[in-house]
């Protein structure tokens, strides 16, 4: 049973390279760290969260730059740990937050595929498996056994897409890349991305496009400063977004 | 597409007030270690990515170790009046294993930040990121151990069974470069001025340690010899290969070494697992 539930979730984030990560600072500022405790720079990027997620809902996450919506996608797929709170993921975590991670540009589009299996863990037959399914709807032809380098910045989208969605996680997170694409691409795209989204259980979506929104949800949470403003239907959501803006 | 075994991680729970570190490094290591060919081929592809377009490839290593070898073996058999033949098959084990563990150690500083944009995109076992590390530099140190045999052989220097013995000296360098991979890694990302340190600690160390130089020059100096850990874990592999075997104390130094770094490293590494992502 997929089920995202996230009680007094916070998270901070600290910036250490604005200054207080050197050495020297740690060594000569021991007198200083007594007098101020936060000598370190911390940004609280998600403070006090609490939701639940069950299945059949297909969430997104709306609000400005900095809202902390990415930092909530990647706390939930797993990358960050929460500093206070807990958080709860049920359900087979598929996340599309940056497609280009873990690509070798030197390696070609099979060599990608492959790489790319092993990341997920998978056996070789099913790392061929995915390899030819991909092939399939990036339509590369020759140049899938090419350095990705060498490829235009359209195949390299298709390919990375392709890679990318080529799988059926039971939670899907999502940075909202996938969804606003070209109109063009999103064609082809279509179909795919429509039956990656109908057969997950839960999907959440960072995003700060409307449209998105409406056509791909049915529950909005609504992020400010790492704080909810606002969560529930869709519509309840944005209204109260275009009457605050 | 409808393959469920391709999502990328199962389901999973943290709780702040509960964190569960020890539970959750022992995961990340048995996770880590199930996944070495996800590590092995990242660590063929640095190398290939290094080296693109080079003729030679790492080979380009094997050569400039065999001049250093040829140089200074000249040079330092004449400043000790020694015969090449007793200086060359020392001289080959101990800066081919010197230059080993020096890259390690170096690249080690780097195992966790070199990984950054995966690291902070998907949530895989940082072990990985070290195996990657100690696969790369291991692959790479082998590269030049044909330069002992060929040394071996000029000099007419044949090591009896107790070359064997080196086999555990190799994995004892093993564990400690792994240990070293996660420990480095760690603390270099999170204070950045470390990196540089070791680069410095490491160059005088190779002065400090005897690779130019033979132990018993030292005289009655030489029985501090195994308080540099360095020394140690060197004898291990030198002293089967050219001393018919290692004295028993630098054994029993490296082995407390490693004990102890391995020990650092895992205490370092549940504390502060869950903080990575935030340092690198």
């Amino acid at each position: 049973m997929a089920l995202i539930e996230a009680r007094g979730l916070c998270l901070d984030f600290p910036y250490y390279h604005i200054g207080a990560r050197s050495l020297k600072k740690r060594l000569m500022g021991k007198s200083r760290l007594h007098t101020d405790p936060s000598n370190r720079i911390v940004v609280t990027a998600l403070r006090n969260l609490d939701f639940r997620i069950g299945k059949g809902e297909r969430v997104a996450l709306v609000g400005p730059n900095g809202a902390g919506k990415t930092t909530l996608l990647r706390t939930l797929a797993g990358v960050y740990e929460p500093v206070a709170g807990s958080l709860t993921v049920q359900g087979q975590i598929g996340a599309l937050i940056d497609v280009a991670a873990g690509m070798d540009t030197e390696s070609t589009g099979r060599e990608n595929v492959r790489l790319r299996g092993l990341y997920r863990g998978l056996t070789d037959a099913e790392s061929d498996r995915l390899a030819e399914e991909v092939a399939a709807f990036a339509g590369l032809g020759d140049f899938f056994d090419v350095p990705i380098r060498t490829y235009s910045a359209g195949m390299g989208v298709r390919l990375a897409f392709a890679l990318a969605t080529a799988m059926q996680p039971q939670v899907l997170l999502m940075d909202e890349w996938f969804l606003a694409g070209d109109a063009a691409f999103m064609a082809k795209a279509e179909e795919r991305l429509a039956r990656l989204v109908g057969g997950a259980d839960i999907m959440v979506v960072a995003t700060h496009d409307f449209s998105v929104v409406r056509r791909w949800c049915n529950r909005a949470i609504r992020l400010e400063g790492g704080l909810i403003l606002a969560d529930g239907p869709v519509e309840d959501v944005l209204r109260g977004m275009e009457a605050a803006a | 597409m409808s393959d469920p075994s391709t999502a990328a991680m199962p389901s999973y729970h943290v709780d702040a007030a509960d964190p569960q570190r020890l539970r959750k490094a022992i995961d990340d290591v048995r996770l880590g270690v199930s996944r070495w060919r996800l590590a092995l081929t990242l660590a063929w592809l640095d190398i290939r990515n290094r080296y693109r377009g080079s003729v030679l490839g790492p080979f380009w290593l094997t050569l400039s170790t065999g001049a250093m070898l040829l140089g200074l073996g000249l040079l330092y058999s004449t400043l000790f009046n020694m015969s090449l033949r007793e200086y060359l098959p020392h001289l080959a084990v101990s800066l081919v294993i010197w230059n080993a563990i020096s890259q390690m150690v170096n690249d080690a500083t780097a195992s966790l930040t070199g990984s950054e944009g995966i690291i902070r995109q998907m949530p895989l076992p940082y072990t990985v990121h070290a195996l990657r590390c100690v696969m790369r530099n291991g692959i790479i140190a082998a590269h030049n151990f044909p330069l002992i045999l060929v040394i071996f052989l000029i000099c007419g220097h044949l090591p009896g069974p107790e070359a064997l013995l080196a086999i555990p000296g190799f994995v004892l360098i093993a564990i400690n470069s792994i240990a070293a991979a996660l420990f480095l890694g760690m603390l270099c990302a999170r204070f950045r001025d470390i990196g540089p340190i070791v680069g410095s600690i490491m160059q005088l160390a190779f002065f400090l340690t005897p690779i130019l130089w033979k132990p018993r020059l030292l005289g009655h100096w030489e029985a501090w010899m195994p308080f540099n850990p360095f020394y140690a874990i060197l004898e291990t592999v030198r002293g089967p290969l050219v001393e018919g075997g290692g004295p028993p104390l630098a054994w029993v130094a490296a082995i407390v070494y490693t004990l102890l770094t391995v020990v650092v490293a895992a205490v370092f590494f549940v504390r502060f697992r869950g903080r990575v992502a935030f340092w690198v």
